[in-house]
């Protein structure tokens, strides 16, 4: 499970968040969307761990241990290959050491960089950086996958293959809360919609049969008026 | 592990140590030929300069031990994983006790060479002397170089800020060095080699305890 409650932090004089409280049970999917500066980054980083907030808490069952993180960047060392990263990450979260080479191959395989794995990480185009990313980030096979903007780099392709993985993985029961920008992606991996604004959530919503049409025009009246 | 990738990565730029063994090299060669040797005796001088080299040689370990960690911002999955914070600062204290130590085997042959001071009988205990004092500059070097990592211009802060608290194993690490040299029993530098230990449990444990304050946001 993962809970956040009475959420508030600032940046100077600027609110990022302003009371934001929710939970997520296992195989929810959380698609938060909003405008440039509205705290997206802040929530997620705030429930990795990352940000003390100023007021409320954040809790996830298991931990950071049960976290994958997907940030604006890499998190890859340039000059170690992709697997080297893999693995590094594989054994910083204790993942026993006889698993991490066919899981490392299962994920790259998956996401279509598995003829990469030996290449250094700083020779990869931004696409296939991504791709890595996104592996490194299930290698522990996380409970909770907390997701910034990750379709970033992507290719169609690249994009459908991780939208695939991600439906699969909330199929098997994880938590997923994925921010982005841009209402067309992920929408239709929703179970649960909020448009964030100015720090705070001015819907918040199960997405029940609502298509990416009908969330933008939600999201154009919800946010244009908060 | 962490201490591990670190040295990996540095074997494989080698960007720091080439610049920290031609750094250890070039001061060197300046104090051998910029000294009078007629003014003040070799082994007056030569401890500050070993350890005024050393000790400029290892800022560039400091800073480069967290800039690794920015290149993708690779600090921020550090701090998401369940490694503990002070596991973490133990990790770079490790990898740079390592890189300054290789730093100082490369500076010590060198500096027998330009200043002729007479090491061989006493390498053992000078050793353990070089060991013990770079255990507590590095211990601090490294909490200090989290701490302006993220700062502008932290390249030029880290000295501005760590060399003050270098004084006292600097001052003690001269000292024992000059006993050494000078052929003096290490029984006369007892208190100095106390001060040197203690430094070093003292700022070790306090940096492993402040460190989770620095990196957090």
């Amino acid at each position: 499970m993962l809970r956040a409650e009475g959420l508030r932090h600032t940046f100077g004089s600027v609110r990022a968040l302003d009371g934001i409280s929710f939970t997520l049970s296992a195989g929810q999917t959380l698609v938060l969307f909003g405008p440039n500066g509205s705290g997206k980054t802040t929530l997620l980083r705030v429930l990795a761990g990352l940000i003390r907030p100023l007021e409320g808490y954040a809790a996830v069952t298991g931990g950071r241990r049960a976290v994958g993180w997907i940030g604006h960047q890499s998190h890859l060392y340039g000059h170690l290959t992709v697997r080297e990263n893999l693995r590094f990450w594989a054994a910083l979260y204790d993942v026993p050491a006889a698993q991490r080479e066919a899981r490392a191959g299962e994920l790259l395989h998956r996401l279509g960089v598995a003829d990469r794995a030996d290449v250094p990480v700083r020779v990869l185009s931004r696409g296939l950086t991504q791709r890595v990313t996104i592996a490194r980030a299930l290698m522990h096979d996380p409970s909770v996958l907390l997701l910034d903007e990750p379709f970033t780099g992507l290719d169609l392709a690249a994009a459908a293959q991780f939208r695939a993985l991600l439906a699969e993985l909330t199929g098997a029961g994880r938590i997923v809360v994925l921010a982005t920008h841009n209402v067309d992606e992920g929408v239709e991996l929703a179970t649960d919609v909020a448009f964030q604004a100015r720090g705070r959530f001015v819907h918040f919503a199960p997405r029940g049969t609502r298509g990416a049409g009908d969330i933008a025009d939600a999201y154009r009246l919800a946010v244009v008026g908060a | 592990m962490i201490a591990r990738k670190d040295l990996v990565l540095e074997f494989r730029t080698r960007t720091a140590f080439l610049s920290a063994a031609v750094f250890t090299a070039l001061v060197l060669t300046v104090f051998n030929f910029g000294r009078d040797p007629t003014a003040v005796p070799t082994l007056d001088l030569a401890p500050s300069i070993l350890w005024v080299t050393f000790t400029f040689a290892a800022m560039l370990a400091f800073n480069r031990a967290f800039q690794l960690e920015l290149e993708n911002d690779a600090l921020d999955a550090l701090l998401v994983s369940p490694i503990s914070r002070s596991s973490l600062y133990l990790a770079k204290f490790v990898a740079n006790c390592v890189f300054v130590g290789v730093v100082e085997c490369v500076g010590l042959p060198l500096f027998v060479l330009f200043f002729d001071v007479p090491v061989w009988g006493v390498l053992a205990p000078l050793a353990g002397v070089i060991a013990l004092a770079t255990v507590g500059f590095v211990a601090v070097g490294t909490l200090f170089s989290a701490m302006v990592i993220r700062t502008r211009f932290a390249e030029l802060m880290l000295p501005v800020l760590l060399l003050p608290f270098l004084i006292p194993p600097l001052v003690g690490a001269v000292q024992v060095t000059a006993a050494l040299l000078a052929g003096r029993p290490l029984s006369e530098v007892t208190g100095w080699l106390r001060l040197l230990a203690a430094y070093d449990i003292v700022f070790l444990a306090l940096a492993a305890v402040l460190f989770p304050t620095t990196v957090n946001e």
